[in-house]
């Protein structure tokens, strides 16, 4: 439900957490893994064994540092983590290592794209920490968070490497959160840093969200939204937030500082238990270890080595193929397939990228561009099935498209017109609906005639015969 | 600074730790009593010098990011007072 613009204007920040795809995690040798059995990947070091010392994964800070230059940021000469303190059975030591007022990466900016111009997003900072351990709630009333009767905790994903960014409050919808977290995703992939997966966890967003009047300059009252575990949810969830927000002030009442809940499922919006905000971290710096000193020399290397960032390509492709286009090949990781296609019609090309290639799942990497340009120039001489088999297998080990060229499309108007004359014989109830003025039911008559040729007819000259033949 | 008796439930409620009635008192003067110790330092001009956040004049001191082998799942759980289904079991905090 979009705001009145003209009254309301939604001030939102992002926290976005990024896993690391380092082998190992944080502070200790043990791997870094997704989805193996509970409790097979920990030591004494991760489950917080007295007498044991953390000692950080140099590529884990290489990447941290990476991630920040490709965010604009200063990377700070001098770092240091410190101890975040809170009592919770997925963190053993009592505190999670984290960085405190001097994070690895500050002051930065995101360039998004959007179909009317770049916004610059403010980066606050970048800084590394462990996560936590997973924890399943069991027992109890209600289920997940509220009232569980006891958890179960697996230490495996306990101490691997997360870069946490922060924004500046300079998101301005929804949408956009979503589309800043498009790029971010893509350009963590790029970096090669992380899988960026939210379903799997390895990307996570939390926003900070408030309206104010539109012209107001300051900053009202923001809410926490915690954990939403896709895209679409983060939209949702923000857009669910700041419609209740304007209503709580049109009705004359306040917004109170919260960390919220949202439902996916209900839509709705729920506090998370007072004590559960009651956070006093205590912070201070973890004694043991040393700071982190980044040589200027490894600080230019990684500079040096920072790909082109997908802002910069789908602006580039804006130009030829328009804004939504460029957004999805880019965000998808498909555009560098894109520019491989040799062909002239560049948006029919990028339709069948985003669309039926996707659809098919064919990863963009495997395809024969020369080939796949032969399929796309050919498109509507062959039969919609036989484009669509040949696309699902145009990834595969010598996929050629000859074959299914082969297979022409049945083009003949007089071998279609004598299909259509026996279709519409047998269907005299809707001709007549169409003529008195139902032009829907066209799509009832293509789909008859592609089922009685098993979809060799060519649809272009069916759909022309078909609304000829039916004018009479 | 005093250590109040409001400090004392506040600090232990964070590390949900329960103290006995008769032992805040006590606890109130020992943890006033290191705050003092430490509070000596702020007597002195420390205006030109560097916070100390480690004794060591080391830095960037990390390890490569090769794999070691892990404890085995009956192992990391010896200690777990009531393991369940390979996970420690623990009652939910509230």
């Amino acid at each position: 439900m979009p705001l009145d613009p003209t009254r309301w204007e939604p001030v939102i920040g992002l926290e976005i957490h990024v896993q690391l795809k380092t082998k190992t995690k944080m502070f200790c040798r043990c791997e870094n893994v997704w989805g193996e059995a509970p409790n097979t990947r920990t030591c004494p070091v991760c489950l917080a064994h007295p007498g044991t010392l953390p000692v950080p994964n140099r590529q884990a800070i290489e990447w941290a540092i990476r991630l920040g230059l490709a965010l604009d940021c200063e990377i700070a000469p001098r770092s240091l983590f410190h101890r975040k303190n809170y009592f919770y059975p997925d963190l053993p030591k009592g505190y999670q290592i984290s960085q405190y007022d001097s994070p690895i990466a500050t002051r930065g900016r995101f360039s998004v794209p959007g179909p009317d111009g770049d916004r610059e997003m403010g980066i606050v900072r970048a800084h590394l920490e462990e996560d936590a351990a997973k924890t399943i709630h069991v027992g109890g009333e209600g289920g997940r968070i509220h009232g569980a009767g006891a958890s179960l905790v697996d230490f495996n994903r306990g101490g691997t490497p997360l870069v946490e960014i922060v924004t500046e409050p300079d998101v301005r919808s929804a949408e956009e959160a979503r589309r800043f977290l498009g790029l971010l995703r893509q350009t963590v992939v790029e970096l090669g840093i992380s899988d960026a997966e939210m379903e799997k966890g390895s990307l996570r967003c939390d926003a900070n969200v408030s309206v104010r009047e539109t012209g107001e300059t300051g900053y009202r009252t923001k809410t926490e939204l915690k954990n939403m575990n896709s895209f679409k949810f983060v939209a949702d969830g923000i857009d669910a937030e700041l419609a209740r927000q304007v209503e709580l002030y049109e009705d004359g009442g306040e917004v109170v500082q919260e960390t919220l809940h949202f439902d996916p499922r209900s839509g709705r919006i729920s506090p998370l238990r007072s004590k559960e905000q009651a956070h006093d971290y205590r912070y201070f710096p973890e004694p043991d270890l040393v700071p982190v000193e980044p040589s200027p020399e490894l600080v230019g290397r990684l500079r040096d080595e920072l790909p082109e960032l997908p802002a910069a390509r789908i602006r580039r492709l804006e130009e030829e193929i328009g804004f939504d286009l460029a957004l999805g090949l880019v965000t998808s990781g498909r555009d560098e397939l894109f520019a491989r296609v040799p062909g002239d019609d560049r948006r029919a090309t990028a339709n069948v990228l985003m669309n039926q290639l996707a659809g098919a799942g064919v990863d963009p990497a495997r395809v024969n561009a020369d080939e796949l340009a032969k399929l796309i120039a050919a498109r509507d001489a062959i039969p919609r099935a036989a484009f669509d088999e040949a696309l699902a297998a145009s990834g595969d080990e010598g996929f050629t498209a000859e074959r299914y060229l082969a297979e022409a499309a049945i083009t003949d108007e007089g071998e279609i017109d004598a299909v259509i004359d026996r279709i519409l014989a047998a269907n005299e109830g809707q001709v007549q609906a169409y003529r008195s003025g139902k032009e829907g039911l066209l799509g009832f008559f293509v789909g008859q005639v592609m089922r009685e040729t098993q979809g060799k007819a060519n649809p272009k000259v069916v759909n022309e015969r078909l609304r000829e033949r039916l004018r009479a | 600074m005093a250590i109040t008796r409001e400090d004392v439930l506040h600090v232990a409620r964070l590390a949900r730790l329960e103290i006995p009635e008769e032992e805040i008192g006590r606890v109130q003067e020992q943890l006033s009593a290191i705050l003092e110790a430490v509070g000596k330092v702020s007597e002195l001009d420390l205006s030109d010098v560097e916070p100390t956040s480690h004794p060591l004049d080391v830095v960037n001191a990390w390890a490569e990011d090769e794999p070691r082998p892990s404890l085995p799942q009956d192992e990391a759980l010896a200690n777990a007072p009531d393991p369940e289904d390979g996970h420690f079991r623990v009652p939910a905090v509230g």
